[in-house]
């Protein structure tokens, strides 16, 4: 078996696997809490409502409060790249295809470069952040920066196999680097891309019952 | 020993000579373990998915106001509840036989709690604003609240705030307004300002409670109350087994304590057959009982529980309040527990309006104000002066923004913490209560 065939075999099982248990396994380990009762009178009872408005509205930054802007405005750039370079260019649509039948309309690869150049910068600047800043450097530890390796590595891996046409080992060494982060996902702050539906939602939730603000 | 000051414009107890932030005598093995067992208590499903889910983003720092009056990043929000996360990673997360098996966290040790007790206590006054800045949404106010009980277990509470939550706890007061004390002030209050001021009625309808704040350093509170109850003609009480809400089992993270308090009250509703509980002009009162008491007592409570604001809010709305209008603007400092993280915030403007008051709020106001810097009990703490001096200039910048010729609040805590920020900057505004500007303008 070839690396090509083993990153597109069995390590993608794998890391689909791992990535897919340790999600679930992360979720029963809040799951398996005990909820404490609230007999408190609502003010409101439409608490299901409040918890997907908070998944939503959170997405905006809040009224009044200042956040650190340049951080924020990295942030959805760096997150809206890498949502287009992993589910809008062609090839990777025609992966996902061949893996799962189902497929999309690609963006121009154009638009993927400048989404993959905007994604580059932006993780660079939020690394830079981290390192730099005091409260960032404190909050730091290995999962913020291996978590930030293994994101990094796939767009560097992918960005190498532009120049084209691909050679199978460079394929697969990208192939490969997407799966690291696949199986680190679960274990570190990445989970967010799952956490950040729940804690959203408990939030929402529990503040539409006080009719308080999010 | 611990001797109440009410000469200075902040009541507490006086600045103690040696400090004792630490109670009992345990070993330092011993009140890591207490400390970790309490932690485990409160690891709810809620708390488990927050300690879960931070993204390690800073954004609560610039929400905070230690953080952002004193550039100090130990003042950021979630690191404040380190040694929580560390306790949950470690011995009750998903992937804790991870972290026991490689010892990336060490478990929580009295070493530690020491340092992080400034941090729980005297820089943080659980205002929330940090819960609204989160992009996550981690409620790190709530969370705070729970680590304080494993500090209390450990016997690592700051001086001053232990010794009036023990006060509180013995007197019921904390500030010594015992029950032969509220008798007095209500007596004499009574016969200087010529208005019947309800105490011990076997039944009512109403039963209000106060702050001790307001009972020792703002009584014109309890006539403000008193004219406005008479005047609507309800049938109301205070009564001397369940007056105080203030509720500093909660402040210190004693929850049997914090029950008692509830309980105090709860009880004294119940007997006295009320059909509402009115809380007074204290913040924190109001998540106390609101939000926490019918937990504490362990079942849906049989009487409504409202904030003073929300009471006369629904006394205007009724068309039962008849008010003079009121000529003068005016700016209104919200209390983060009874509007962010209580959510009454329309309340006090419902009354602003129906008084003619030109209301000017501050930027910004309602859910994302500022708080004054004295709420969860960091006010009674002497070593937290500073600290809470600093936070305060923010609110003196929000107040002057406005130019309102006059401030008013719905808490007395904050009321305190403003006359204590009055006289050290030498600030020219007085804070006022909602609920005395009110009793102003009833109509003759």
């Amino acid at each position: 078996m070839g690396l090509l065939e083993f990153a597109r075999g069995p390590a993608l099982a794998f890391s689909v696997a791992v990535l897919v248990v340790g999600l679930a396994w992360r979720l029963y380990g809040i799951f398996r809490r005990p909820a404490r009762a609230d007999y408190s009178e609502p003010r409101r009872h439409d608490v299901a409502a409040g918890g997907v408005r908070a998944i939503f509205a959170k997405m905006l930054p809040p009224r009044g409060v200042k956040v650190r802007g340049p951080s924020m405005v990295n942030a959805y750039a760096y997150h809206i790249g890498l949502a287009l370079v992993v589910f809008a260019f062609a090839p990777h649509i025609a992966f996902i295809q061949r893996t799962t039948g189902l497929a999309w309309r690609a963006l121009p690869d154009a638009v993927i470069y400048v989404a993959a150049g905007v994604t580059i910068v932006g993780l660079t600047i939020a690394l830079l952040a981290r390192l730099g800043d005091p409260v960032l450097r404190l909050l730091s530890g290995f999962d913020d920066y291996f978590s930030w390796f293994v994101t990094m590595l796939p767009l560097i891996t992918g960005m190498a196999l532009l120049p084209g046409p691909a050679q199978p080992v460079h394929v697969a060494i990208h192939l490969l680097s997407l799966e690291l982060l696949l199986i680190w996902l679960p274990f570190g702050k990445l989970a967010h891309a799952a956490l950040v539906f729940v804690s959203r939602w408990r939030t929402g939730a529990d503040f539409r019952r006080k009719g308080a603000a999010v | 020993m611990n001797e109440l000051d009410f000469d200075s414009p902040r009541f507490t107890i006086k600045k103690p000579a040696v400090r004792h932030d630490k109670q009992g005598d345990a070993s330092d093995a011993e009140r890591g373990a207490a400390a970790l067992q309490a932690f485990m208590k409160d690891m709810t499903r809620s708390a488990a998915t927050y300690m879960e889910s931070c993204i390690r983003c800073g954004h609560c720092a610039e929400a905070c106001h230690f953080y952002v009056t004193s550039g100090d990043p130990q003042f950021t929000p979630i690191w404040k509840l380190e040694p929580f996360r560390q306790a949950w990673k470690r011995e009750a997360g998903p992937l804790s036989f991870l972290y026991k098996t490689f010892e990336r966290r060490k478990p929580v040790d009295a070493e530690q709690l020491r340092q992080w007790q400034e941090l729980l206590y005297d820089s943080c006054t659980m205002c929330g604003r940090c819960t609204l800045a989160c992009p996550m949404g981690i409620d790190i106010a709530g969370l705070v609240a729970q680590a304080r009980h494993g500090m209390f277990a450990a016997g690592l509470v700051p001086h001053e705030l232990w010794a009036v939550a023990e006060r509180a706890e013995r007197e019921g007061s904390p500030l010594g307004a015992t029950p032969r004390v509220l008798k007095e002030r209500i007596e004499w209050l009574s016969d200087e300002h010529e208005v019947d001021i309800a105490l011990d009625r076997p039944q009512a309808d109403v039963l209000v409670t106060l702050s001790s704040i307001e009972l020792m350093k703002y009584p014109k509170s309890l006539v403000a109350l008193a004219r406005i109850l008479n005047r609507l003609g309800v049938s109301w009480t205070f009564r001397s087994d369940g007056y105080e809400a203030t509720n500093f089992g909660l402040f210190s993270g004693n929850l049997d304590w914090q029950r008692d308090m509830s309980l105090r009250i709860v009880n004294a509703a119940i007997a006295s057959g009320a059909k509402t509980l009115v809380l007074p002009e204290c913040g924190h009162a109001y998540g106390a009982l609101r939000w926490q008491g019918a937990n504490m007592y362990g079942k849906p409570l049989p009487f409504r529980v409202l904030h003073i604001s929300e009471f006369l809010a629904e006394a205007v709305r009724d068309g039962r309040l008849a008010l003079k209008p009121m000529r003068e603007s005016i700016t209104f400092h919200d209390p983060c527990q009874v509007s962010r993280r209580g959510g009454a915030t329309g309340a006090p403007r419902e009354v602003l309006a129906a008084l003619g008051a030109e209301l000017r709020e501050m930027p910004p106001a309602g859910d994302a104000n500022w708080c004054c810097g004295g709420g969860g009990g960091v006010v009674t703490l002497h070593r937290a002066d500073e600290h809470r001096h600093r936070a305060f200039e923010i609110k003196m910048r929000q107040v002057e923004t406005t130019r309102a010729e006059r401030l008013a609040t719905s808490c007395s805590n904050c009321r305190l913490t403003f006359d204590d920020g009055q006289a050290h900057y030498k600030w020219d505004q007085k804070m006022e209560s909602l609920l005395e500007v009110v009793a102003e303008q009833l109509t003759d």
